[in-house]
């Protein structure tokens, strides 16, 4: 038989490609708007949001979750926002239902939600917290660390010696979404982030299974020099082109000139 | 006279070696920076960033470039900033060398509690569990007793733990103190004028 005798496969249909939904998902990433980007968003999904306190959020998709009106949510951010912003804005509406994170400080948006039991918070370890996406980005279902033993963060979870030392089990953390900031995309999700702003956005992208980017600048493909790509856009599904940020400080410290 | 703040980190500087890596915890350790000579040792800041410098001039500041505290700052030249999991891979691997870290309270096996206190306000644990299990030297930097006079180097920690017999050394207003293996704490120094029995009288565990 010939290969002209057998009819060319077709680019969908029954006789076109086959295997898991998602293959073949990284077409076109761009769209034009927050709103089309959130599109996908359910009500009681797991949603990661990157950011270290408020610096590098995503702003203009964290508004958009709000506006969007999904609720039952599960929150998974190293903090909940703070002095009233970033994710406190989902604190304020109410569409929380639980928090993991490391740190709480004086949120006390959360503060006063955690107290009342309208929102439960499971604290991770800062490093653990990021293990475990990293994990879950990785194909790694659970891992063994130092972090934690000893101390309540232990409790119920198994603990092995390994070379004399005792060490946990902690598990992979995923989630449905994730929203993040990067300083530079190209369409194909290559990112740039700036400075430190980029904290867990990246291993954030690694184990979502949409992860979603507001982009402070967009460009073409080969406009980011490929060594010069922070995370390869394999990890990234949707952007977003937001030009204005906020920025907001949470506590401006300087010096004095001379 | 016991030591003042600015006297406990110029005397927690001392601990660091030219060419170290070391995080400084929020709080008190935050002062060493202060009295570290240019370019001695190199700062690693969790959220992110090695090299970190000083405060920024006023109206050099930049939001997105920040401390663990959130505070802004600078980065060095040499500096470089990555993600967190690079970040607590630095830390739990290994390759900083000295972490100095604020306490509630230091058992004489060097079991370290700063993240809760009980009954209160739950604040979250952030890095420091990471920080005292994955540095290679735990520093533990506080006042000796509590505002209320209670001890808070202890034969044994009643407040949440943050790690089990990681901290190496404690520096206080009065002193400088070694848990040990034994559960007793090692008298390095005191603080000019300060007596060991002075010490002992507010130490809920035994001195060496």
């Amino acid at each position: 038989m010939t290969a002209s005798s057998t009819p060319a496969p077709s680019a969908s249909g029954p006789s076109g490609p086959s295997g898991p939904p998602g293959l073949g998902r990284h077409r076109h990433k761009v769209v034009s708007s927050v709103t089309e980007a959130l599109a996908d968003l359910r009500d009681g999904m797991t949603i990661m949001v990157g950011g270290f306190g408020l610096t590098g959020n995503a702003e203009a998709l964290i508004r958009g979750v709000v506006e969007r009106g999904v609720r039952d949510l599960t929150l998974v951010s190293n903090n909940a926002g703070n002095l009233g912003k970033g994710l406190a804005q989902w604190l304020h509406a109410g569409i929380i239902r639980k928090v993991v994170c490391s740190y709480i400080g004086n949120n006390d948006d959360l503060h006063t939600r955690m107290a009342s039991g309208e929102v439960k918070v499971e604290i991770t370890p800062q490093g653990t917290l990021a293990e475990r996406m990293r994990a879950a980005g990785a194909g790694i279902p659970a891992f063994f660390t130092p972090t934690g033993v000893g101390t309540v963060i232990a409790e119920g979870k198994e603990v092995r010696e390994f070379d004399g030392r005792t060490y946990l089990m902690e598990r992979a953390l995923s989630a449905d979404v994730a929203l993040i900031r990067a300083r530079k995309a190209d369409q194909f999700g290559n990112l740039r982030f700036w400075r430190t702003a980029r904290n867990f956005s990246p291993v954030m992208a690694t184990e979502a299974r949409l992860t979603i980017v507001g982009a402070d600048e967009l460009v073409d493909n080969g406009a980011i020099d490929p060594d010069d790509v922070h995370l390869p856009g394999i990890y990234v599904h949707r952007i977003v082109h937001v030009a204005e940020h906020e920025n907001p400080f949470e506590y401006r410290t300087t010096r004095k000139r001379g | 006279m016991p030591y003042s703040k600015e006297q406990m980190a110029q005397r927690a500087a001392a601990e660091i070696p030219e060419g170290a890596i070391v995080n400084l915890g929020i709080g008190l350790p935050t002062l060493v920076a202060d009295y570290l000579p240019a370019g001695h040792a190199w700062l690693h800041s969790e959220n992110g960033l090695l090299g970190m410098g000083p405060f920024p001039y006023e109206g050099d500041e930049d939001p997105q470039l920040i401390n663990a505290g959130k505070q802004t700052v600078t980065v060095l030249p040499g500096g470089s900033t990555f993600d967190s999991s690079q970040s607590f891979a630095m830390i739990r691997g290994g390759h900083v060398d000295l972490a100095f870290l604020g306490a509630m309270q230091v058992s004489a096996h060097g079991d370290l509690a700063n993240w809760a206190v009980p009954g209160g306000k739950v604040m979250g644990v952030g890095g420091a569990m990471d920080l005292a299990s994955g540095c290679r030297r735990v520093v533990a930097m506080m006042q000796h007793s509590t505002k209320d006079g209670e001890h808070k180097l202890v034969a044994r920690c009643d407040y949440p733990l943050t790690a089990a017999r990681v901290v190496a050394r404690v520096i206080t207003e009065l002193g400088v103190f070694d848990p040990t293996p034994e559960g007793a704490f090692r008298v390095v120094e005191l603080a000019p004028g300060v007596t060991r029995e002075q010490v002992a009288a507010v130490t809920g565990a035994p001195l060496l």
